[in-house]
């Protein structure tokens, strides 16, 4: 398991997403009202890339003539034929026993730390003063 | 754990080989950047006749020119399809050899444009747009990049205007087909159309009937739907009345060279629509003496289907049966870019095909059907 400093804080805006390549694989990283996301940007229907897709509140229907739009719960919808997936799980909304999209733990860490240890970041400047989103694969 | 920095993500990696030849795509979109770029190739008197009267499409319960609006931006196209250079999705040549061609590995691209001419309520201004569309597929297109091949546009509904367009293009073979939607204003097989056969015979042309979206008729026999989910189920609807009106027509017996081909409605209902004409056919073949063989070998031999949207059953050994019962030589592989449920070639029947049924549905049945490697 490898951690990746992916961007600065402040660098990504809410509602904003960063595309990056950490450990050899496409990442998309996501602000969601200040809450961070990564998911591999890669549907695991035909391969496109997922995290350039669009971001939809959860709709759902308990019958017809009613339905509740759940704003908290962001679906991240394939730009190619539109499968959702979950951000928070990467489970798909279509076939959630088979079809998952890989997640990544993200958090957010000072320079402060990240330049304590003995594997410092080593193309991407982090310095002391500045907090760093980190992606852990 | 350690501490990686990270590089900006450029474009994905490729995806692993594809078809070791190339493929044949039987279902490409070109669309113009912007509604007046088919102008050029209109007369005078049809370009004031659309400032002033606009173009009135049969068939349609709004004047918008698709009946259900889908996948904003753009009406159902792939998010990612939009030129860099701007316009509309498919109609930048250099964007769609970036993404279509290039990386798909596309030997042939078959054209099928939708800009409404065999539709066009007014006879004439319809015959004038399919006209223009030929040359602008000759312009734009073809001349430009040998891979793409056009599709000769005509107005059905006025058959002799179909015909001196066909017989006007056949001879350039950067045309590959004649476009005629399944939705025509009565059913295909009868008398009306015929003419468009003997033209089609004459000149070896395949006619391609795009199911999506454009027709004379409601996309139901009971009428409009409510949801765009239900119209895109019911692109397999039209073609099945294609095939019945042919075979009972005796459009078959009378021209037996002819080629259809069933572009975006599915194929997996074809096995059981065979069987029931078959069914019927042996009850009551003396109501249509002209039909001398069993409905289902006049399928097998006069109809192809194109893949895209491709029928996704739980288990694809399913499927399998169907092309199996089908034979696979009816089958042809489409992508449908630049549009949103567009099949990628590397991971579209990526289970049981044998290479042989998967070189003949991805390549060699469009090559000999279209005569793309000559005569």
């Amino acid at each position: 398991m490898s951690r990746y400093v992916v961007a600065k804080v402040g660098e990504i805006a809410a509602g904003q997403r960063k595309f990056v390549t950490a450990g050899g694989r496409a990442i998309g990283v996501f602000n969601v009202n200040g809450e961070y996301f990564a998911l591999l940007n890669r549907c695991p229907h035909q391969g496109a890339q997922l995290c350039s897709g669009m971001l939809t509140a959860m709709i759902e229907s308990s019958g017809p003539g009613e339905y509740t739009l759940d704003a908290q719960r962001q679906m991240l919808r394939c730009p190619w034929h539109g499968w959702e997936f979950d951000i928070r799980t990467g489970q798909s909304w279509c076939d959630p026993s088979r079809l998952r999209v890989k997640t990544y733990p993200v958090s957010v860490e000072t320079g402060g730390e990240l330049v304590k240890g003995p594997y410092v970041a080593e193309t991407y400047r982090v310095t002391v003063e500045d907090d760093y989103i980190v992606v852990e694969t | 754990m350690s501490v990686h920095s990270v590089v900006e993500a450029g474009r994905e990696a490729k995806s692993p080989d594809r078809a070791r030849h190339g493929v044949v795509d039987c279902d490409v979109h070109p669309a113009p950047a912007l509604p007046s770029e088919l102008a050029p190739f209109l007369s005078e008197r049809w370009r004031k006749h659309i400032q002033n009267y606009g173009i009135r499409l049969a068939g349609q319960p709004t004047t918008a020119m698709v009946p259900y609006p889908r996948m904003a931006p753009g009406n159902g196209m792939r998010m990612d399809s939009w030129p860099p250079n701007g316009g509309f999705p498919a109609s930048d040549l250099d964007f769609m050899r970036q993404q279509l061609l290039d990386a798909c590995n596309i030997e042939f691209g078959i054209l099928q444009p939708l800009t409404g001419g065999s539709t066009t309520t007014n006879l004439e201004l319809g015959a004038a747009i399919c006209q223009a569309t030929n040359e602008w597929q000759l312009e734009k297109w073809t001349r430009r990049d040998q891979r793409l091949k056009a599709a000769i546009c005509v107005p059905q509904e006025d058959p002799e205007t179909a015909v001196a367009l066909i017989d006007r293009y056949a001879a350039n073979r950067d045309f590959a087909h004649i476009a005629i939607p399944t939705r025509t204003m009565e059913p295909f097989g009868r008398k009306r159309y015929w003419p468009i056969f003997e033209a089609a015979e004459r000149h070896d042309l395949p006619i391609c009937m795009h199911a999506p979206a454009f027709g004379y008729h409601c996309n139901t026999p009971t009428g409009w739907v409510s949801y765009y989910i239900e119209e895109h189920v019911a692109f397999a609807n039209p073609p099945q009345t294609v095939i019945t009106s042919l075979i009972f027509e005796g459009v078959l017996e009378r021209f037996p060279r002819l080629k259809i081909v069933l572009v975006e409605g599915g194929f997996a209902w074809a096995p059981p629509l065979a069987w029931r004409m078959d069914n019927h056919w042996s009850r009551m073949r003396d109501e249509v003496p002209q039909v001398k063989r069993p409905p289902s070998q006049y399928l097998r031999q006069n109809f192809w289907f194109t893949t895209q949207p491709i029928e996704e059953p739980e288990r694809p050994a399913e499927l399998l049966d169907t092309i199996r019962w089908m034979g696979a030589g009816r089958l042809m592989f489409s992508t449908d870019y630049p549009h949103w449920d567009f099949d990628d070639p590397a991971r579209t029947f990526n289970y049981g095909l044998s290479e042989k049924d998967r070189e003949a549905i991805f390549r060699g049945n469009a090559i000999s059907l279209f005569r793309l490697h000559g005569e």
